[in-house]
């Protein structure tokens, strides 16, 4: 990883005896202690931490919580109420490992976001970048699956309407759509197996997700850190020590997160939820109104904007397709990203037009989240073909366009440069570049 | 040895047809890994249910149940059936019968919807061709659509009295599933 020197020195008879045969305490001290981090790191650089941090907490309360559920049709739902009455802080746990779901997706938009603003997705950062979309869907198959779980009518009809989706396909091959739902379900409709299957998966799932993260962190780990200024690595004084600088900041980003998630877990834990799903499913009534957890909202508008016409196009028996293409390229053409974005200047802090395209972008996501709690009905359906249409057309047209239009801002020279002033590069007086200089 | 190439020899062909065995054999050993998942034997039992009708009046519907599915099963007034006999089936978001009991390419005229002299009667499995829902209309006082049959609260799809699709998202009509009269008063799902 990066080929730097190693400092590294084993101190002990025991600790060079280990070094030879299995260089752990090497790799922790080369990447995780002395690891140089860029010094103008801002608070948008301690999600990747929190993420880390959370998603260890969801597996412990997960593993917890396995050993009182009960994943079958009769005795799923009750199992939650016991988990939440009667066992001995049951309802915290439980609590903590729903909430920990609304965290997870909102650290990691916040993450994402960080990556679109700072172009963190450019070269030498592409694989990086498709490794965290591949986290993303996990993600989303993982607490999809997590849903149906406590057997209410939300979770019931959540996975009849989603896994439905596939059955578009029988639009393009007669059979198909309906083969793969069923082979999905396990019978003919959304059942106690489906619940079984589900459980196993979301057991499982995790831990491949995990897997995908250690790649992350080490392709992130070979290429090295983004920065706000979007600038590489060039001279000693651009970086420091992750240990105890990014650490301790990362800390302090950590408590300050923990303090959000305290608060709803502690206080107001349904609120991210729906009323509905404290019923328990039944297959024979649809609640009035069926919206997925709030993280899945802007992919669940995208989806329902194409009802039988588009803007105007009338799209047939093709509608129900067409949503389902849109949603699921909502989330691939993010992946693209990389190749899609035509300007080699990182930042949007020095691109004065991309940075507003860039505004807009986090506003149509965020309108198109609140028109997917909405209706589906008058103008609503009409703001969400448009919102969808604005949500494409960052990526393929923003994207390269303004990246060949644009005139960037001048960068700076270098990280320190940016930091200290012109003249910089020195240290200014007070300042520590490593913790042994005071 | 030799640094040309050569005819390929016994060893070759050993190789090569041994992992095509080793790679067909691992193949096929995925299909019960796949088959596993699909309807088992228990489910694909409960292949049929008898509905007793008599105590339905006109105007009235009742939901059964069968292979999980909900069954939709209306006594239509004649104002009902004349609306969806008057149906031009040109005119229709879906022209396909979609009907079990007939072949796969008939017209969705309503004599293709029904079963011939027990045209009140319109039986259909109760769920959304869009993404699975159960739509609205069997209950009095339930919302059923401009069209006056069935109105899908997910995402606004509207059918009429035969369970056809008139406008929404939903692709499809409503489905007939596979039925016959026993007696008047009684029909046999599946």
């Amino acid at each position: 990883m990066g080929g730097r020197t190693s400092n590294y020195v084993a101190t002990t008879r025991w600790g060079k005896w280990l070094d030879e045969r299995l260089p752990i305490g090497r790799v922790v001290k080369n990447q995780f202690i002395d690891y140089p981090t860029p010094r103008n790191l801002n608070y948008l650089w301690t999600f990747g931490g929190i993420l880390s941090l959370i998603l260890v907490g969801q597996i412990v309360t997960g593993v917890i919580l396995a050993m009182h559920y009960q994943p079958s049709a009769t005795g799923a739902f009750d199992s939650i109420e016991h988990i939440r009455r009667d066992v001995n802080y049951g309802w915290m746990i439980r609590n903590f490992h729903s909430v920990g779901a609304s965290m997870f997706f909102f650290a990691v938009y916040v993450h994402i976001f960080r990556g679109f603003y700072y172009g963190s997705y450019k070269a030498p950062r592409e694989v990086l970048w498709i490794l965290g979309v591949l986290i993303m869907l996990l993600m989303m198959a993982t607490a999809f699956m997590g849903y149906t779980l406590p057997w209410g009518q939300m979770s019931f009809w959540g996975v009849t309407v989603i896994t439905n989706l596939f059955s578009a396909l029988d639009t393009i091959i007669n059979g198909l759509g309906t083969a793969i739902v069923e082979w999905l379900w396990g019978g003919y409709a959304v059942s106690g197996v489906t619940l079984n299957r589900f459980f196993s998966l979301h057991y499982l799932l995790p831990f491949v997700l995990t897997g995908v993260v250690v790649l992350h962190i080490w392709a992130l780990h070979v290429v090295g850190q983004n920065n706000p200024t979007g600038l590489d690595l060039k001279e000693a004084d651009d970086c420091i020590p992750m240990h105890p600088y990014a650490t301790s900041k990362d800390a302090v980003g950590i408590f300050a997160f923990l303090l959000l998630y305290a608060w709803f877990v502690f206080f107001v834990p349904d609120y991210l939820g729906h009323a509905d799903n404290y019923v328990e499913a039944n297959p024979l009534v649809t609640p009035p109104h069926i919206v997925p957890e709030w993280y899945f909202l802007p992919f669940y508008a995208i989806l329902r904007a194409f009802t039988s016409s588009f803007l105007g196009i009338p799209l047939g028996q093709y509608a129900k397709l067409c949503g389902v293409v849109a949603m699921f390229s909502a989330v691939v053409v993010i992946a693209f990203a990389p190749w899609l974005d035509t300007s080699r200047i990182r930042s949007a802090k020095y691109r004065p037009i991309f940075k507003w395209f860039f505004w807009f972008f986090l506003f149509t996501c965020v309108a198109l989240g609140y028109l997917g709690s909405k209706p589906a009905e008058g103008v609503y359906v009409v703001a969400s073909q448009i919102f969808t249409v604005c949500y494409f057309l960052f990526f393929l047209v923003a994207m390269p366009i303004v990246g060949i239009i644009e005139t960037p801002r001048r960068l700076p020279r270098s990280i320190s440069e940016s930091v200290l002033g012109k003249g910089g590069g020195g240290l200014p007086s007070g300042a520590a570049a490593a913790p042994d200089v005071r | 040895m030799s640094t040309e190439a050569l005819e390929p020899n016994r060893r070759d062909f050993l190789v090569v047809a041994g992992n095509a065995f080793a790679a067909v054999g691992a193949a096929s050993l995925l299909w019960p890994f796949i088959q596993q998942m699909n309807p088992d034997a228990s489910t694909m039992a409960l292949s049929s249910v008898e509905v007793d009708l008599a105590p339905v009046k006109e105007g009235q519907a009742i939901t059964a149940m069968w292979r999980g599915k909900p069954i939709f099963i209306r006594s239509r007034t004649k104002a009902e059936v004349t609306s969806a006999v008057d149906v031009d089936v040109k005119n229709l978001p879906d022209g396909l019968a979609r009907n079990e009991n007939l072949p796969a390419d008939d017209p969705a005229t309503d004599a293709n919807r029904t079963i011939k002299g027990h045209e009140n009667w319109i039986v259909l499995i109760g769920i959304c061709t869009h993404l699975g829902c159960i739509p609205k209309g069997q209950v009095m006082g339930d919302e059923r659509g401009e069209f006056g049959g069935w109105f899908c609260p997910c995402h606004g799809s509207q059918y009429d009295t035969s369970g056809r699709i008139r406008k929404g998202p939903a692709p499809r009509n409503l489905e007939v599933p596979t039925y016959a009269f026993m007696t008047d008063t009684k029909i046999k799902i599946g």
